[in-house]
């Protein structure tokens, strides 16, 4: 039953993979097309998507666009080039069209620019070394005191962090792990809140770019399995206590739950902020689509009479999750860590007697 | 059986549909988390802080293996 689990999650990625296989024909195109000709309505779907891609300007308000620096390194002539981008700009061979980078003749390079993501994480983390190294200098220069300014606001938080998730998961060499423990849950944080602020320079959704999250995922997964006991290993590829048929049935199942578990870490997280960005959009675009896109002045207002109320309370919501996310990632590393520190000697003797 | 055409037009409705489905799943599944966690605090009111850290970390399982079927449902709703 434990492995139930474990397994319909495998199941429901092999499903979802396969089926993202399949193309489109011609006729099914064709007749798509005519659909979309015969009522020109507003439609939120490329809005939406553009909003919660990555992109190499940030728009203001939809009126200016602050442009971010393009670096690109091009491998056959191993130069580097930088530029501001901008629409339809040409520099060196390479071509800004439609918030992409395309080189004239097709050839590779790699692409270094600070896009909106890059300079969020940087932002984050610049954020993150200013707070925590002036509440480090204030704890040395107030000692004995109490806690003061930042230090009330990272003081709890850190706290929660650090018996609630990593003493109480990991158990007795939790020091160790306590860095990572804690960089994952605020490094999430303030990119989870950055996302949420509205204007330059928030509003970017890192947290739902599946590269960010595959990336932490990663390193969870370099983490957990480096730190393996030799109790751990003999618990996923030959079970102690069971008979040998049922060993060689568990091995592949608990080798792929190795895998499965930071890739569901990947997704929760992936999935829990782009589901939110996303309603916060589609709220934001019915006002357009009741108001006709501007034909209509009564319609608009009664969207936005609907639509700023549910804005307000699903910001609200997703503030909640923003935190309830960088701590689910938090802890579920701590436990996955905890059960690779286990030790199992204690136990391991009544496996072994009957 | 259904026409290969038929079926690609209509493919952003029914993954619709599965998102849906899954909507349904989370529904239940937090209710069910709800319900339990009200009633244990109505026993034992003092471990409410403990029964209120376990409900929410179970409430985000939950609603994670319900966004996988969302994010299928984004996948196929081009």
């Amino acid at each position: 039953m434990r492995y139930q689990k474990y397994i319909s999650i495998f199941l429901f990625l092999f499903v979802a993979l396969t089926a993202t296989v399949h193309g489109e024909t011609p006729e099914a195109a064709h007749v798509k097309s005519e659909l979309a000709n015969v009522e020109k309505q507003f439609d939120p779907s490329p809005i939406v998507l553009h909003h919660i891609a990555d992109s190499h300007e940030f728009d203001v308000l939809q009126l200016w666009s602050v442009p971010l620096p393009c670096i690109l390194y091009n491998t056959a002539t191993k130069g580097v080039t930088t530029f501001l981008y901008h629409e339809g700009k040409e520099v060196n061979g390479y071509k800004c069209e439609e918030g992409e980078i395309k080189r004239e003749d097709g050839g590779f390079f790699i692409d270094m620019s600070i896009t909106k993501n890059v300079f969020t994480m940087l932002l984050a983390a610049a954020l993150l070394i200013f707070i925590f190294t002036s509440v480090a200098k204030a704890y040395t220069t107030n000692t004995g005191k109490a806690p003061s300014g930042l230090q009330s606001l990272i003081e709890p938080m850190f706290i929660f962090v650090r018996d609630d998730v990593a003493k109480q998961c990991i158990g007795p060499k939790y020091e160790k792990f306590l860095p990572y423990i804690m960089t994952i849950f605020f490094f999430i944080l303030a990119n989870n809140l950055l996302g949420l602020v509205p204007l330059f320079p928030g509003g970017a959704n890192v947290s739902g770019n599946i590269s960010f999250t595959i990336v932490l995922a990663v390193i969870a997964f370099i983490v957990v399995n480096f730190n393996g006991t030799k109790d751990y290993w003999m618990h996923i590829v030959w079970m102690p206590g069971v008979p040998v048929p049922m060993k060689i049935f568990l091995a592949p199942i608990e080798l792929i739950g190795v895998i499965i578990k930071p890739v569901a870490l990947m997704i929760r997280l992936f999935a829990n902020m782009t589901a939110g960005h996303i309603i916060v959009l589609s709220l934001i675009s019915l006002i357009f689509i009741f108001g006709k896109v501007g034909a209509s002045l009564p319609g608009s207002g009664l969207g936005a009479a609907i639509a700023v109320p549910f804005t307000l309370f699903i910001g609200c919501i997703e503030v909640l999750v923003a935190f309830i996310q960088a701590f689910i990632f938090a802890m579920l590393t701590s436990v996955f860590i905890g059960l690779a520190l286990e030790d199992h000697s204690s136990h391991d003797e009544a496996h072994a007697a009957h | 059986m259904i026409s290969p055409v038929l079926l690609d037009v209509a493919a952003p409705g029914i993954a619709a549909i599965g998102a849906g489905l899954a909507a349904v799943g989370a529904g239940i599944g937090i209710g069910m988390i709800g319900k339990g966690s009200v009633e244990a605090v109505a026993r034992q009111p003092e471990a409410i802080n403990d029964i209120r850290s376990l409900m929410l970390l179970t409430a985000a399982l939950v609603e994670g293996v319900a966004l996988f079927a969302v994010i299928i449902a984004l996948l196929k709703a081009n």
